[in-house]
């Protein structure tokens, strides 16, 4: 079929028949909306997007699309989708975490693939919580959240996804609520364009474990200031802000990292013979 | 943050038609969602009401589709019909949803859909400067309110349950100690 033949995509058209089973109220629903939007804006077909993931409640989402999906292993997410980048660039590689599997067990992985910057769209669901483990505070859960766990809270300094991208060399950072669909598909979009390693954060409630989450839409707001292209402004902002600033924060220039093809190995069978015994 | 602030107008027949398909599109996903939602969290009063709303959702956006006649109401929708920043008015508030809902939580959130539909079909309205736009806008209006009526009555079938709360789980989610 000659691609102008095509029939343009409908939002349900990358959605698969699994049904989620996130709560009720889970802002991960909204993300996916955004992810479907996303891609409808961008015009690429479900065999061109690899949804990637590792473990925890937002990880499920490759399960819910048509696109090619891998939900792989705790915190992994993104040293598999680096690897599949690199041997498919022209896959729109989209990676899924939550703050616990991206921030705290893949936590590493975020450091180098910031650093990497090989051409992917980080899409981290932010809920300050474990939910799929039942309520242990994650790296982003504020010191004074007291849980049953944690009398009083932890006492823990939260970690800074956002400065950490940016000290760390993420082409492109960005904050969303999932309660605004719209403007987080509008936000993925940009982040999937815009060339080299794209974190998005997304606020998104989980309001079986933080309940208290559900008042996050009536405190999320416009950044008052358009992005800049300068890391180290962009970091300042982030530090000082009240952490419900949305919109499109840091547009680096840093040239994508670039895999020299023609000295790899790709051919199976190529392979094959290198390893044979 | 407001939902209208960058809702996209209708100067002209062809933008209207777009417009009210694509909220009804919109309507109709959210009400697949919820019923699905409620599906997996075993409350089947509501996956019978959600589905019937998706369902009477699905049929206006039909019915549009029929008046527009010819017309490619969807292709123009992809173009035109685009909420960048808010969310089309009839769409259910995904994040309100919670598993212990009852028809008569469901029927606010639908009442809440419609009315929010209603107020932006009215604003249409007194904006519309064409003939032909206002009189299908005059339509849409008439619809949304009849929507808004059903969902009124429909209430006094459901009344609130005892406080007007979702309903105590038994056994509720609870942290690991």
């Amino acid at each position: 079929m000659n691609a102008n033949t095509v029939p343009a995509c409908r939002a349900a058209d990358y959605r698969s028949e699994v049904k989620p089973i996130w709560c009720p109220g889970c802002g991960d629903y909204h993300v996916l909306m955004a992810f479907t939007r996303a891609f409808v804006a961008l015009g690429v077909r479900p065999e061109q997007v690899a949804v990637v993931s590792g473990i925890g409640c937002s990880s499920r989402i490759p399960a819910y699309t048509n696109c090619y999906g891998f939900h792989g292993v705790h915190g992994r997410a993104l040293a598999v989708a680096t690897g599949l980048k690199i041997v498919r660039p022209d896959l729109t590689v989209v990676v899924a975490s939550g703050d616990g599997d991206g921030y705290s067990i893949g936590g590493n992985h975020f450091l180098h693939a910031c650093r990497r910057n090989v051409d992917l769209t980080y899409v981290v669901m932010d809920n300050h919580i474990y939910g799929m483990t039942k309520g242990q505070p994650s790296p982003t859960t504020e010191p004074d959240f007291d849980t049953a766990l944690t009398p009083g809270g932890t006492g823990l300094r939260p970690f800074h996804p956002l400065v950490i991208a940016l000290a760390s060399g993420a082409n492109f950072v960005a904050r969303a609520f999932s309660g605004n669909p719209a403007e987080t598909a509008a936000i993925i979009v940009e982040a999937i364009r815009h060339p080299g390693f794209s974190f998005v954060e997304v606020l998104s409630p989980c309001v079986t474990y933080r309940p208290d989450q559900r008042a996050w839409k009536d405190r999320v707001h416009r950044a008052p200031v358009d992005a800049t292209d300068d890391a180290a402004r962009a970091a300042r902002r982030v530090m000082t802000d009240d952490g419900f600033n949305l919109g499109v924060l840091y547009r680096g220039s840093r040239p994508a990292y670039a895999p020299r093809h023609d000295t790899a190995v790709t051919d199976s069978a190529e392979l094959e013979r290198e390893f044979e015994l | 943050m407001s939902s209208t602030i960058d809702a996209p107008r209708a100067s002209s027949l062809a933008d209207l038609y777009a417009i009210a398909y694509q909220i009804e599109v919109d309507a109709v996903e959210r009400y697949a969602m919820l019923a699905d939602q409620m599906e997996m969290h075993n409350n089947p009063a509501l996956v019978d009401i959600f589905r019937d709303l998706a369902r009477a959702e699905a049929i206006h956006r039909d019915e549009i589709c029929r008046m527009a006649g010819d017309f490619d109401v969807a292709a123009h929708a992809r173009q035109t019909a685009c909420w960048r920043i808010g969310e089309s008015p009839e769409s259910a508030n995904l994040g309100a949803a919670d598993y212990r809902m009852s028809p008569h939580h469901a029927l606010q959130m639908a009442l809440a859909a419609e009315q929010r539909a209603l107020g932006f079909f009215r604003g249409l309205l007194a904006d519309a400067r064409d003939p032909d736009v206002k009189r299908l806008a005059t339509e849409l209006v008439g619809e949304e309110a009849g929507h808004v009526a059903l969902c009124l009555r429909l209430l006094q079938r459901y009344p609130p349950p005892g406080g007007g709360r979702v309903a105590e789980d038994p056994d509720p989610p609870a942290s690991q100690d």
